[in-house]
C-alpha cells in the first residue's frame, strides 16, 4: 500500500540537488518572495543532520552568525524554495548527527576535510 | 453524481508551486461499477449502488462471493441489458437526487476523474479502535493531581453525581467505555490530487481509520463553493 503513496511523491521532480552528508560545507541558494519581489538569499553553514523520508527528506545546516550567535535552520530538502544547494566541503564525521558541533566554538568547531574526486557523480 | 468507494493508503506532504508545504492523504477510490439504481418506484428511495474492489476467482475457477452476491451481481435484468459485472468485494450505496440520478447507468464504471483538483469533499470512514477507553482518552476529562498526597487516581473519572437526591448516577453521564471503530465523517477537505492512471486521490488533511481501512468519498454536503 506505501508503494502507492510513493508513486505520488515520485511527482515531485529531481532537481539534481547534491546528494548531502553530515559535515557537508554548503550554501543553500534559498528564493525569498518580499511582497511580490523575490530575491535569493544565500545560507551557508554545515550540514548537521538529515532526515530521510521521501518526500519530507529534511536537513538542517548549522553557522556562526554575527556576535557568535549559532544558528540553525532546518530545510525540506525537496522544497521549491531552495534553488540551489552548493556543496563546498566534505568533512569526515563519524556520527549522523552532529549535535556536539553546538557545544564548540572557533578552533575546537573544525572538522577534517575528506577529499574526494566526484563523490556527487 | 460525485461518489466513489476508496481505501486508505497513506499520508505525506506535497508542495505547491510556491513552496507551501500540503499534508495529504492518498487514498486508491475506484474504480466502482454502477451495480443497481434505486428508485422510488421500485424501492422507495433514489440512490446508487456502487461495487469497489474486484475479486479474482479462486484457483479451481469457482467465485470468491457467496450465492446472493453472486446473484445480485448476475442478475436476470443484467443479463438482458447485456451487462457483465465482475465479483466485486464492497458494495455500497449513495443517496441521489433525480437530477444526479439521470447520467447514471447500470454497469457503468466510475472513476477518480469524477473528481477535479479543489473540489470539495466529505469523507466517511472507520475511525480506529480504541478498545475500553478511559474518560480521559474518550471524554477529554482533565487528569487529576500526581502529587499533594494523590496516589493512584491520576486519571480517575472523579465525581459522577449528587448523593442521596438523586440517589443515582444520571444516564448519558460520561464514563469509560468502548472508543473508536464507528462511522465518522469529515467534511470539507480539498481535493489535491487526481491521478487516473493510478486510481489515486488526494485529499488535503487527515482521513477517519486505519491504512487500508475502507473510506466513502462524496462531494461535500455543506459547501458548494470550490477552493483553489
Amino acid at each position: 500500500m506505501t508503494d502507492l503513496v510513493k508513486l505520488l511523491e515520485d511527482r515531485t521532480e529531481d532537481r539534481g540537488f547534491p546528494e548531502l552528508y553530515p559535515g557537508d560545507e554548503v550554501k543553500v541558494h534559498l528564493r525569498i518572495v518580499e511582497g511580490n519581489r523575490e530575491r535569493i538569499q544565500i545560507v551557508p553553514g554545515m550540514v548537521i543532520r538529515l532526515r530521510k523520508g521521501g518526500n519530507n527528506k529534511s536537513f538542517t545546516v548549522r553557522r556562526i552568525a554575527s556576535h557568535g550567535i549559532g544558528v540553525e535552520r532546518t530545510f525540506l530538502y525537496n522544497s521549491p524554495r531552495i534553488e540551489k544547494i552548493e556543496v563546498l566541503r566534505h568533512s569526515k564525521v563519524r556520527r549522523a548527527q552532529l549535535y556536539y558541533m553546538r557545544d564548540r566554538r572557533g578552533k575546537k568547531a573544525r572538522l577534517k576535510e575528506v577529499r574526494t574526486v566526484n563523490r556527487n557523480k | 453524481m460525485k461518489g466513489i468507494i476508496g481505501r486508505k493508503v497513506g499520508m505525506t506532504q506535497i508542495f505547491t508551486e510556491n513552496g507551501d508545504v500540503i499534508p495529504v492523504t492518498v487514498i486508491k477510490a475506484g474504480p466502482c461499477y454502477v451495480t443497481q439504481l434505486r428508485t422510488p418506484e421500485n424501492d422507495g428511495y433514489r440512490a446508487v449502488q456502487l461495487g469497489f474492489e474486484e475479486l479474482p476467482p479462486r484457483r479451481n475457477g469457482s467465485s470468491r462471493l457467496k450465492q446472493p452476491q453472486q446473484g445480485h451481481l448476475r442478475r436476470k435484468e443484467l443479463r438482458d441489458k447485456g451487462i457483465e459485472l465482475p465479483d466485486l468485494r464492497v458494495l455500497r450505496e449513495f443517496r441521489l437526487t433525480e437530477d444526479e440520478q439521470n447520467g447514471l447507468e447500470e454497469g457503468q464504471t466510475i472513476t477518480v476523474d469524477a473528481f477535479e483538483v479543489g473540489d470539495l469533499v466529505d469523507i466517511i470512514g472507520t475511525s480506529k479502535g480504541r478498545g475500553f477507553a478511559g474518560t480521559v482518552k474518550r471524554h477529554n476529562f482533565n487528569r487529576q493531581p500526581k502529587t499533594h498526597g494523590q496516589s493512584d487516581r491520576e486519571r480517575a473519572p472523579g465525581s459522577v453525581g449528587a448523593s442521596a437526591f438523586p440517589g443515582r448516577t444520571f444516564k448519558g453521564t460520561r464514563m469509560a467505555g468502548r472508543m473508536g471503530n464507528e462511522r465518522v465523517t469529515v467534511q470539507n477537505l480539498v481535493v489535491q490530487v487526481v491521478d487516473p492512471e493510478h486510481n489515486l486521490l488526494a485529499v488535503r488533511g487527515s482521513v477517519p481509520g486505519a491504512r487500508g481501512g475502507l473510506v466513502l468519498i462524496k462531494a461535500a454536503k455543506k459547501s458548494r463553493q470550490r477552493q483553489k
